[in-house]
Parts: C-alpha cells; structure tokens; sequence
C-alpha cells in the first residue's frame, strides 16, 4: 500500500481453550477482545471500529448489533463480512479501509464459537435445503468434506497429485504442533498415520481434516495517530485483496481457487510478490485446502503443489516455505469452524519474533490467508500481506 | 442409494419447470441464445450477459463424472443407504452439476461414463437427477 498511510495491527490474541463447555459464546468473544485490547495498550473505550460475524454460532447479518450490546461498545463503524474462515482475513483489508478514510482508528475484529461443545457433528445438516444452491447441493448429501474430497480427487486426476503428499502438510503442522502447549493435537505424525487414517470422504483422510474446537481470537487494528501513542511492537498491513469464487453457471474448476486473484491483489497491493514472503499461514480446513492455496498465491506452478510440499518445504524453522506454526487448523485450533483469524494470529507472532521459539522464523514479511466456504461450490478467498516495522 | 424420501428441495417459480420435468423424466439446463451459454443450475437470468431472454433445454441426460467423493458416514444419511457416492458430472451439453451416482464406489472414476435416472420425493410433482454408470 505504497504512498498511503500506514494501518497496523497493534493487538492479537488467541483464545487459549480449545474445549469451553461452562462458558458462553459471547463470553468468549468478550475474553478475546480483552486480550486483544490488553497487548495493544489499548481499553475498549478506545475502540470505535467494529468487525465481526457468524455471531454466535447461527448465520445471522446482526453480529455486530449483538457484539456492540454485548461488550458495552460505541462504534463509529461496523462491518460483518462475511464468508465464512477468510471473513476475519478479509476484515483485516476492510479495517485499514476504513482506518485510512477517517471513519474509525481503532479498530477490534473478533471471533469466537463453541462447536466442540456444543456437540456438533461434522457432515450434519445433509438434508437442510435454505438457499437456491442447496436445492441443487444438500439434496445429495454435499457436505464440506464431500466437496473438498471432490477438489483432491479431480487435483490427484489432473495433476497426479498423491494422498501421501497431501499428507506432507499434516506432518509439517504436526510437527509445529509439538512445541505449542495449546494445541489439540500434539503429537507429531508420520505420512503413514496420515494416509492409514480411517478413510472419511475418499480421498480424504481423517488426518487430513482438521479439528474441531472451541475458542476464539481478536485482532486490533490502529491508524498512524494510534500507533504513535502505544508501546508495543505492532505489524504492519502492507496488503490486501479478497475474491468470492463460485460455480460458475457450471463451468466450475474445483483444482483452482479465489487465491489466484486475492494473492494477487494482494501482492500488487504491497509491491511484493511470493518470492518475498518468509513465513505464510496458510488456511487448512483440510489438506488439500493449503496445497491449492500454495498453487494459487504463486509459491508454485499450478499442479506442482504435490512436489512441493515433499522434503519439509513447509516445515519451521529451515523449510522454504515455513507454514501454520502454531500446528494450524490440522493441529490446532480451528475455533467456530473458522480459521482465519488464527491465520493472521500466528503471522503476527512471527513477525513481533513471538512464536514457539523452536519454530520461530527470521522473518520481515508474512502472509496470512483464509479460504472460507468450499473451494468445491462457493467460497471466499483472503488475503494479507504484513510486514514487520523498520524491516 | 435408494434413501426414500429425498429432502424435497425448494420449488419455486425460476426452477419449478426443473424439477417437474424431473418428475416426468427429463433433465433440463438454461441457454441463453445472446450470448450462447449453457449453464446449470437454472436461473432467470443468464449470469453471464443478463438477458432475460434464456430458454429450457432437454439433455440428453448423458455425461461423465468430473469429479467425485466417498461418503463413508454422514450423519442424517440411512445406513443402509451408505455409502454416498457425491460427484460433479459434467454433462454432453457442458455444464457441471453436483448430484450423486448409484454406483459401488469401486466402479466410479472420472471419466466414467454416466446418465440421469431419478429418484422420487414426498412431492410427486418433484423429481430429483441422479446418474448411474452406462456403457457407451
Ligand atoms: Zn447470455
């Protein structure tokens, strides 16, 4: 964002709990925007932008009517974008928006959920119909893992992808996962516990999905002015961009995703490009989520991703492409079924020199990116590119 | 698969002529004469150059699965019924639609050649396409 002023993430903060079954989801959202508001210096009165949505836990266009109540908060601005996990990427870009004309300078994002508690069982709901797609969808038992076992598949056929490649970008997370006391799974794992896990929806494996947990994060976002005020290392936005991709009246490609024109975007945004990023995060719903994504933001021709992901590229601190070192969504926290604002948490820690120090990279830029919806019907693509100050 | 009823998807005035050509065995998809294109699933619009001006066309009801995935579980989903093949099947005609194919997993690959049959609703005005292998 060359020749405009500067926008900065002062404040992040990851919900340690990954199981909450005596709080509410609200609670949660409050606890992190505490946290968040705690590590930028910063108290709520100080918030006057609002960014939020899939509050709390049903689909509902009010999240911030129900946030602003909840936390006591007055804003000046509100925006609930959303598509689902890239909603909180995409709220990143929409923040600095929003810092850069005046209409807010301190700007919260949160969000939190509850689903391990509550029970949820992934692959309910085949046979709720409510949107014009669904009739065309849910009627034959689509669901998230049925259609993102449908993009590995058709990328297997096209390219020669292999479910033990795919199992590479477990492995590396796991690996990070070990060294992060709040992760769910911590244990690392092999290829062959990836690939000899129960089959969910071929080709598709159990340890190729990610966890479901509870929790939450929030972000803080401050203009020049703000910045100036507060004593924290903060990080700098220096780009955004953001894609809704479709099925395209029937000409959809399931092997490609919105990352070809968010990265982009948000490449051309910050005058950099793929070469230029020391540490991604990456979102991983699923296994074959991340390897269409590295594609797709450029780290790798198209149909390579397979090949790249072999040898530890992703893996911290001495692969090419170190990635999702807190473990991710794979290993981590995947919290409301949403794993975008853990994605720009942990390029946070990167950069401010926070992370696990056994996965701690030497990083100046960092990309955080979130695929939300399916990458096999809709979805939203986000991306951000962040630098460290003085880098 | 033989789940009876299927969830009864949503009728309404831009797909109700889908759905009842299903019911008397027929699969349509939208074409637009402006601007040439033949999309799925129908809309009143051509959503590539907006006409309004878009007809019905009958499929041959043939086509080949472009992708496809294995449900093992689904919750919601008879046991009996599992398991669920769901794929995308491109059809002669061009377009891609998501529907299921009738079929031991074993014997579907992309590629595979398939052709609509359908299965019956609780509305018997309504008729849901699935597709099952053929040979050609
Ligand atoms: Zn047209």
């Amino acid at each position: 964002m060359a020749g405009r002023e500067p926008a900065y993430i002062a404040g992040a903060f990851e919900h340690p709990t990954r199981e909450a079954p005596n709080k509410s989801t609200m609670q949660l959202h409050a606890e992190v925007a505490k946290g968040a508001l705690a590590d930028a210096g910063l108290t709520k009165d100080d918030v006057n932008g609002l960014f939020t949505a899939g509050v709390p836990e049903y689909r509902s266009g009010l999240s911030p009517l129900v946030i602003a109540d909840y936390l006591g908060m007055d804003a000046s601005y509100v925006d609930t974008t959303d598509y689902g996990g890239s909603s909180y990427v995409a709220h990143v870009g929409h923040a600095v928006s929003a810092i850069r004309n005046g209409k807010c300078d301190v700007a919260l994002v949160t969000l939190a959920g509850r689903p391990r508690s509550r029970g949820q069982a992934t692959g309910s709901g085949a046979r709720e119909v409510r949107t014009v797609q669904d009739s065309f969808e849910r009627i034959y038992g689509a669901t998230n893992i049925t259609m993102y076992g449908m993009a590995a598949r058709r990328h297997m056929h096209e390219y020669g992808t292999t479910s033990e490649q795919l199992a590479e970008i477990r492995v590396a997370a796991s690996q990070h996962a070990q060294h992060n006391e709040h992760a769910m799974f911590q244990d690392p794992v092999t290829v062959a516990d990836v690939v000899e896990s129960r089959v969910v929806a071929d080709p598709l494996h159990l340890l190729d999905c990610c966890v479901i947990s509870d929790g939450g994060g929030a972000l803080v976002l401050v203009s020049e002015d703000v910045r100036e005020d507060i004593d924290r290392e903060a990080v700098e936005v220096l780009g955004h961009g953001e894609a809704p991709s479709h099925h395209d009246a029937g000409r959809i490609d399931v092997t490609r995703t919105g990352a070809e024109s968010s990265g982009e975007r948000a490449f051309a945004e910050a005058g950099l490009g793929p070469e230029d990023i020391d540490y991604a995060s990456i979102y991983d719903s699923f296994t074959i989520t991340v390897l269409e994504a590295i594609e797709d933001l450029g780290f790798c021709e198209k149909g390579e991703g397979g090949e790249f992901v072999e040898g530890g590229t992703l893996q911290a601190p001495d692969g090419d492409l170190p990635f999702n070192t807190d473990g991710g969504g794979l290993c981590s926290n995947h919290p409301a079924n949403r794993g975008g604002m853990t994605k720009v948490i942990e390029a946070v820690r990167q950069l401010r020199g926070e992370a696990n120090p056994e996965v701690q990279v030497d990083a100046d830029v960092a990309l955080a990116h979130g695929t939300g919806g399916s990458i096999a019907t809709r979805h939203g693509a986000a991306t951000v590119v962040l630098g460290r100050e003085g880098r | 698969m033989t789940w009876e009823p299927r969830p009864v998807p949503e009728v309404n005035p831009e797909t109700e002529r889908y759905w009842q050509a299903a019911a008397s065995g027929d699969l349509l998809v939208r074409e637009c004469p402006d601007c040439g294109l033949v999309y799925h699933y129908p809309r009143s619009l051509c959503p590539d150059c907006f006409s309004e001006n878009v007809e019905w066309r009958e499929t041959t009801g043939r086509g080949e699965v472009y992708s496809y995935s294995t449900a093992r579980t689904m919750s919601g989903w008879p046991e009996d019924d599992l398991p669920l093949v769901v794929a995308y099947v491109e059809l002669d005609e061009g377009p891609r639609l998501m529907t299921n194919v009738d079929a031991d997993p074993e014997d579907v690959a992309v590629g595979t050649r398939v052709e609509v049959q359908f299965v019956d609703t609780e509305d018997e005005d309504v008729s849901i396409p699935v597709f099952a292998p053929v040979e050609d």
